[in-house]
């Protein structure tokens, strides 16, 4: 290789490290606010104002749901497997909303350790399979 | 493939053979994902929006690599046909980003709850789209194609530092996306009679990306060399 072309793939490799260096900065600066939301245990430790709008996360207890049968009121509780957070919401629930399935919301914590909804988003996994799949892994358990 | 006219006479021949392959196999793909393999178990029918999300998604990403691989042997060697590989394979790589971003909204209504979330993965793929956006508009403002091409070079080796920051957003934080059903180190998470038709698909997006991709520079070297005698023999033969 001839020195210039050297020179220039030097510049070159310059520029790249540069510009992974600078994004990892910035990623990682970003970090914590990265996060779309928080999990139980977080939003427990966090000290949250009651007026803050926050999202919350995790996955929904199972055996946790009450709905409402007169109006659109339901809650439930999500559970990070450490803590735990009651969820009141009033609205339609997305399709993939299920017991021990994952959930965001967004809402605000309320005085008594509650947290009002006023989004509910169902959180899929990335496993796929066909029914009768599903069915014998749960006959297996 | 050093001398543009040799280029351009070949290529009407690799265009067919290209053209054919990507119907097939992305119409064999499409079949099987959509009319022969299984329902999900939750999602139902849902999940088959996966047989163009996923393809576009990782063409999208890979297709912007390959950029940054042009725009290192432009800026080095100097080479006139990296340029032009740049520069026509820019406006395909954002095509699948749009298409990326706008299944995945179809996609998330219907299973979310929403048609769009700023979450990491969703917004660094967002930054992609406006990337190639850039790059695109950086290229059309430079008169000069050889500088142009040299500008957007370096834009593709800066801008690639947004790829394993999409694919890695899904591990570092919490976000609504669901991680990657393919993994390098182990099976994918999805039965075989669901994931083969995938492979499938993916392979007929690279495909149909190589057919654009040599449609597009075929324009473009007949643009860079409208003054040449050849290319005034090819168009006045075609006339």
């Amino acid at each position: 290789m001839n020195p210039i072309r050297k020179q220039r793939l030097f510049a070159l490799i310059a520029i790249l490290i540069g510009s992974l260096l600078a994004t990892w900065l910035i990623t990682s600066a970003l970090s914590e606010n990265m996060n779309l939301f928080y999990s139980p245990t977080e939003i427990k430790v966090a000290n949250l104002d009651d007026e803050m709008l926050v999202r919350a996360g995790g996955m929904v207890k199972e055996g946790s749901i009450i709905r409402d049968t007169g109006s659109l009121n339901v809650t439930f509780t999500v559970t990070d497997y450490q803590n735990e957070l009651i969820i009141k919401y009033e609205g339609i629930l997305p399709d993939l909303f299920d017991e021990n399935a994952g959930v965001v919301v967004r809402g605000n914590l309320n005085t008594d350790g509650t947290f009002t909804a006023i989004e509910v988003l169902a959180k899929h996994d990335e496993n796929y399979m066909p029914p009768e799949v599903a069915e014998m892994l749960i006959e297996e358990k | 493939m050093g001398s543009p006219p040799l280029f351009y006479r070949w290529s009407s021949k690799a265009l067919v053979w290209l053209g054919v392959s990507s119907i097939i196999t992305l119409s064999l793909g499409l079949f099987m994902g959509i009319g022969l393999s299984p329902a999900d178990y939750k999602q139902g029918d849902v999940y088959r929006i996966i047989y163009i999300h996923v393809p576009s998604a990782i063409m999208g990403e890979s297709i912007f690599i390959f950029m940054a691989l042009c725009g290192f042997i432009n800026i080095i060697w100097r080479a006139k046909i990296s340029g032009m590989l740049l520069k026509a394979a820019a406006p395909i790589g954002m095509s699948f980003v749009l298409l990326v971003l706008t299944t995945g909204s179809i996609w998330g209504k219907p299973t979310w709850g929403t048609w769009w979330v700023w979450d990491a993965r969703l917004t660094s793929t967002l930054i992609l789209f406006f990337i190639y956006a850039a790059l695109i508009g950086l290229h059309s403002t430079i008169e000069d194609k050889i500088k142009a091409d040299r500008a957007v070079s370096i834009l593709a080796i800066v801008g690639v530092a947004i790829i394993p920051v999409i694919k890695k957003s899904v591990d570092w934080w919490q976000t609504l996306h669901q991680p990657s059903t393919f993994k390098l180190t182990s099976a994918p998470s999805m039965s075989p009679e669901m994931y083969q038709p995938l492979l499938i698909c993916v392979i007929g997006f690279y495909l149909v990306f190589a057919f654009i991709l040599t449609l597009n520079l075929r324009n473009e070297i007949l643009e860079r060399e409208s003054s040449k005698k050849w290319v005034k023999e090819v168009i006045g033969n075609q006339s």
